[in-house]
Parts: structure tokens; C-alpha cells; sequence
């Protein structure tokens, strides 16, 4: 643990696998470049969708990968980041571009809030907890007659496309450019987090608490900074799918399947890895979508049913994820004696 | 507001009660032999009255005489659960016991979905019907049978668990597993039991509200949470602390429900969730 801890604060940031950053370059860059490709609204919508599942699943990364406290109710930030946008929009006219921030900051402080009483205890406590506040959020929103009820809130729209309101109706490509730009930042922001000095904290905290507490780090303040953090990713998402969809309504923003899915994806992939959500979701996304088209109206369920097996083999037959496929050494940066 | 409505919100409180204890008994039991979250717990119990709703329109046999079936039937089903599934994360991290749970709740549910479609159903003309009159308070037939059913069961198992010779099998092996297969109990044959028994739980508290209760195949989710949250009141792994928890739930829900708002029973109970872990981690009978 200690040595980690050293390491942590001399190794230089970039020192990793050149082929690795060369491959994550051209892909980034072959993101940017594909709309110009002419791409159709469906496969626009199809990255969208991996774009903004892929942040999703990396804020409960950064809960459940990082820290290891489960989370099954994490779809709450991402309604409360819904519903901050559409509702100040709605009422004041303030651009999503401040409200996104509101709504991170209000997801900051619900996090505190759980938080401090949970993560004290052992992670069923925590899981129990987040399961019910995932339904109390539902249950009070269906029943708030400020933010609409159960009918929720229909964004106005803008005659035209507009930056400032954040919609665009003739065409995809803003929306993919500002999720792919929120996706990049993130993925960044968590690399970073995970080779900082807190991300490895967070790693002993999750693979020995004890040991952790005896080497002074303050085990529940931890926890909690991640739960924050991982809160903090979550809302602008939501806030984001709420201008793209311009529809907020407590069963879709609010919905146990946004919590399902999270957790899906995220151990599809590869949990308490960074690379883990990227791959999770660039898979489970598009047979999501497909099944969505060739299902039709059952889709819904046959869904799910795919989702609980695809859960349990994984658990029992990869508890690491698709990711741990991928030979250690090109991923890994290179070990320097 | 009179005393007659708040007595009879405590009748129907305690009635309601005495089933959640017996599905957290359920829930508590697997709990405390292998610290496993059952996630899919509300899962099993939406099943057991799917079974006793079937039993009942397909061969007309009444949901209180099928009790027995689907009480098997559950049994069966836990020790499926137990070979398929937990067996192989017995040793797995906490995260991915959860995950795992939670992916055969998702997945119990959306076949039920699938197969039965995601109608309300109900039981027509059981034989447990109408309601009697004590003093000013109604008491509905089928409620309180369910409830004595669920506290017989509830008395069984606890004398089960505490008197029997599998009993203490069984609580050998949750205290220390290890320590009691050098003493001649089969670890994996105990947990299968326990998964038996803790479905069973189920059964009987499903067959029972099959009676008068609405059968769909979100019925579940509600009831686990309540199950969850007198789990974590009582003290995880304590099956009497189920039986006070439980009755603590059920008053609370019905009293909040009258004094305040029934629309926001859930975080009524999630207040006393919060309350419990602040001031007593432990729960009121816990080990931990």
C-alpha cells in the first residue's frame, strides 16, 4: 500500500504505453471526425447514446469500481440533473449551460446527505439505502405539483436551434459534438482521478478499509468524496439527456432501469477499471438500440431479461469484466526498474 | 380524526406487520448463513403468489389449500437459486454478490413480464372472504388469517432454527463455517437448506396475500424494500429482531399513511432506515 503511495506521487503522468495513447488518439480523433462522414440520424443517436451511457457508467465506476460501495440507485442524480435544467429553463429562462452546474451542485449536496450516515457502514447498508432513495426520488417527484407531477416537464421550445437553450432540431451533430465533448472531459477527469493520489486511496479503502484506517486515511471521508464525485458526474448527463429528449418526466428521468443499466455496463466492462464503461457500453448500447428496433414494443422486457443473465454469467464466470480479456501488460503502463 | 380510525390504522399496521416479518425472517436467515443480500427477494415473493394465482384459475384449487405446493415449490426454487447461482459466489467480493442477486431480480422480472404480461390480477371468490367486526374496528378475513399463518410460520421457524438439530446445524455453520464442517456439517448442503427455508418464508407469506391481495409482476419491489429495511432494523442476521422490525414497519407505514399522506408510505419507512443506521448501526437485536 505504502509503496503505491510513493509511486503514485513520483511517476510522471504520461508515462504509459505508447501504443496505447497513439490508439486512444486516432480513436478520439476519428470520433471528431465522424459526422463529417455524413453519418444518419439513427447512428448519430446510437453514439449519443453510448457517449452519454459510457458517463454514466463511469460515475458508478468511480462509486462502486473505486471505492466499492454499490449504488443501486444512482438514476436519482441523474433525475435531479434533469429536472434542474428543464425546470430553471422553464421558469427563469437560465441557459443549461449554468443549470447543468446547479444541478451538479444540488446532486453534490444529496450525496453529503446519504452519505454521512451511510458509508459509515458496511456496504449492504449502503446498497439497501440507495435502492430506496433511487424510489423515494420517483415517488416524490410523481407527486410534486411544482415540476409537474406525474406528467413531468415539457421543455419549451426554441423556434430555432440555439446554442444559449441548448437545442437543436434539424440536426444531431451539436448534440453529438456536446456529448462527445462531456464524454472525453469526464474520461480524462477520471483517468486522472484514478492515478492521483486519491484515486489510490480510494483503492485501499476498498481493498482493506483497515488497513487503510492505519495508514490514516480517513476511511468514511473517502467513501463519501467518492459517492460525491461519482454524484457529480452523473447530474450533467442527466441534465444534458433532458435538452436532448426536451421531455423530464419521473418515469423516464427517474427510472429503476437508468440504475440497472449503470451497474451493467459498468461490470460488463470491467469494474474499477477506467477503460471498463468505455467497452461496457460500446456493446450493451447498440444490441440495447437494435433489440430496441427489431423487438419492437415488447423490447422493453426481452431487454431486461438479456441484462439479469448477461449480470449473472458475468458474476460468475468474469467477475473482472470483458476487459480483463485484454492481456494486462498493454494496458497497464509499462513497469521501469 | 377519532381513536376508532387510529385503532383501526394499528389493527390493519400490525396485520400487515406479521408478513413483513415473515418474508424479512426469510430474507435474514440466508443473510446471516452466508452474508448474501437475497436482492431478489421481492422477486421470489411475486413468484410465490404468481403460483398461487396459477394453481388457483388453472386447476381451481384454492389459494389456501395450494399453500403447501407453493411453499414447495419456493423450496425448490431456493435450492435452484442456491446450485446456479450463489454457490459459485460464495467466495466472490461483496460487489459482485450484490451485482449478482440483483441481476436474477432483473431477470425473474422481465420473464415474468414477458410470460404473464404486466396486467393486475386477483384471486375471484376465495374461500377466505368478508371481513369481521370487533368492537368499531373491521378486520378483513383474508388479512388476518394471512398475518396468524405468517406468525405461526414465523414461531415455526424460529423454534425450527433454535431447537431442532438441522437448526443449530444451521446456525453452526453461519456462526462459523468452517468450524462446523470439521465437525461433520456440510457447509454447502447447510446453505442449500437455508435457501430452502428462506423461500419457503416466502411462500407462505405469498400464498397467504394471494387471497386478497392484486397478483402483478411489480408486486415484489415494495415488499423486499420493507423486507430490506426490518433486515437492517432488527440487526442483520437476527430472525426475532425480524418479527419487532417488521411490526415497527407495518405501524409506521399505516399510521404515517393516516396522519400524513399514504402517497408517501416508502419514505416514511426510509426515514426510520435512516434513523436505525444513524443511532444504532447494529439494529435492535443485531450480532454486528
Amino acid at each position: 500500500m505504502e509503496s503505491k503511495l510513493i509511486t503514485a506521487k513520483s511517476e510522471p503522468l504520461w508515462n504509459t504505453n505508447n501504443k496505447v495513447i497513439s490508439i486512444v488518439f486516432g480513436l478520439v480523433i476519428l470520433l471528431f471526425a465522424l459526422p463529417l462522414f455524413g453519418l444518419n440520424s439513427f447512428y448519430l443517436h446510437l453514439f449519443i447514446m453510448i457517449f452519454m451511457h459510457a458517463v454514466m457508467a463511469q460515475s458508478w465506476n468511480v462509486i462502486a469500481g473505486f471505492s466499492g460501495q454499490i449504488s443501486l440507485g444512482h438514476g436519482a442524480f441523474f433525475g435531479i440533473g434533469a429536472y434542474a435544467t428543464s425546470f430553471l429553463y422553464m421558469q427563469y429562462g437560465i441557459t443549461p449551460w449554468i443549470s447543468i452546474f446547479f444541478g451538479m451542485f444540488i446532486s453534490a449536496i444529496f450525496a453529503v446527505l446519504i452519505g454521512i450516515p451511510m458509508l459509515r457502514l458496511s456496504g449492504h447498508y449502503f446498497a439497501i439505502a440507495t435502492l430506496l432513495i433511487g424510489i423515494s426520488f420517483q415517488v416524490v417527484f410523481q407527486r410534486w405539483d411544482l415540476v409537474g407531477a406525474a406528467s413531468g416537464l415539457w421543455v419549451t421550445m426554441t423556434p430555432e436551434d440555439s446554442w444559449i437553450a441548448l437545442q437543436f432540431h434539424s440536426s444531431k451533430i451539436p448534440y453529438y459534438y456536446v456529448f462527445l465533448i462531456f464524454f472525453l472531459i469526464t474520461f480524462f477527469a477520471v483517468w486522472l482521478l484514478s492515478r492521483s493520489k486519491l484515486g489510490y486511496r480510494l483503492r485501499a479503502v476498498r481493498d482493506d478499509p483497515q488497513a487503510a484506517l492505519s495508514l490514516c486515511i480517513n476511511v468514511s471521508n473517502y467513501k463519501i468524496i467518492a459517492y460525491v464525485i461519482s454524484a457529480m458526474i452523473m447530474a450533467p448527463m442527466g441534465s444534458l439527456f433532458a435538452q436532448y429528449i426536451l421531455i423530464v418526466d419521473p418515469d423516464r428521468v427517474f427510472n429503476i432501469e437508468i440504475s440497472i443499466i449503470v451497474l451493467l455496463i459498468t461490470v460488463l466492462g470491467g469494474i474499477g477499471n477506467v477503460w471498463g464503461p468505455i467497452i461496457g457500453a460500446s456493446i450493451l448500447i447498440p444490441i440495447s438500440e437494435y433489440s430496441r428496433i427489431y423487438l419492437g414494443g415488447t423490447g422493453g422486457a426481452v431487454d431486461l431479461i438479456f441484462y439479469g443473465l448477461i449480470l449473472m454469467i458475468i458474476c460468475i464466470f468474469r467477475p473482472n469484466g470483458l476487459i480483463s480479456f485484454i492481456p494486462k501488460d498493454i494496458l497497464e503502463r509499462k513497469k521501469q526498474r | 380524526m377519532t381513536s376508532e380510525i387510529i385503532l383501526q390504522a394499528v389493527v390493519t399496521g400490525l396485520m400487515m406487520g406479521l408478513i413483513y416479518a415473515l418474508i424479512a425472517a426469510g430474507l435474514s436467515l440466508i443473510f446471516g448463513l452466508m452474508e448474501i443480500v437475497n436482492f431478489a427477494h421481492g422477486e421470489h415473493l411475486m413468484l410465490s403468489m404468481f403460483s398461487s394465482f396459477w394453481l388457483w384459475s388453472l386447476f381451481g384449487l384454492d389459494p389456501l389449500f395450494s399453500i403447501p405446493i407453493t411453499i414447495l415449490l419456493l423450496a425448490f426454487c431456493g435450492i435452484l437459486t442456491h446450485y446456479f447461482l450463489i454457490r459459485y459466489i460464495l467466495k466472490a467480493k461483496m460487489l459482485i454478490q450484490i451485482c449478482a442477486t440483483f441481476g436474477l431480480s432483473i431477470f425473474i422480472r422481465s420473464i415474468a413480464q414477458l410470460l404473464w404480461t404486466p396486467d393486475f390480477r386477483n384471486v375471484d371468490k376465495p374461500l377466505l372472504e368478508g371481513r369481521i367486526e370487533v368492537g368499531s374496528v373491521f378486520i378483513g378475513q383474508p388479512q388476518l388469517y394471512a398475518s396468524l399463518v405468517c406468525l405461526l410460520a414465523f414461531i415455526g421457524l424460529y423454534l425450527f432454527v433454535t431447537k431442532t438439530e438441522t437448526g443449530l446445524a444451521l446456525q453452526a455453520t453461519a456462526q462459523d463455517r468452517h468450524a462446523a464442517e470439521v465437525l461433520g456439517i456440510p457447509s454447502n448442503k447447510m446453505f442449500a437448506i437455508g435457501w430452502a427455508i428462506g423461500l419457503g418464508c416466502v411462500g407462505v407469506a405469498g400464498g397467504m396475500m394471494a387471497n386478497y391481495f392484486f397478483i402483478f409482476t411489480d408486486v415484489g419491489i415494495n415488499f423486499a424494500l420493507f423486507a430490506f429495511v426490518a433486515v437492517a432494523l432488527g440487526g442483520f442476521g437476527s430472525i426475532i429482531g425480524c418479527l419487532y422490525a417488521g411490526i415497527i414497519i407495518g405501524l409506521v407505514e399505516s399510521l404515517g399513511g393516516l396522519l400524513i399522506d399514504p402517497s408517501f408510505k416508502l419514505l416514511y419507512v426510509f426515514v426510520i432506515y435512516l434513523l436505525v443506521v444513524i443511532y444504532k448501526p447494529q439494529g435492535l437485536f443485531g450480532r454486528y
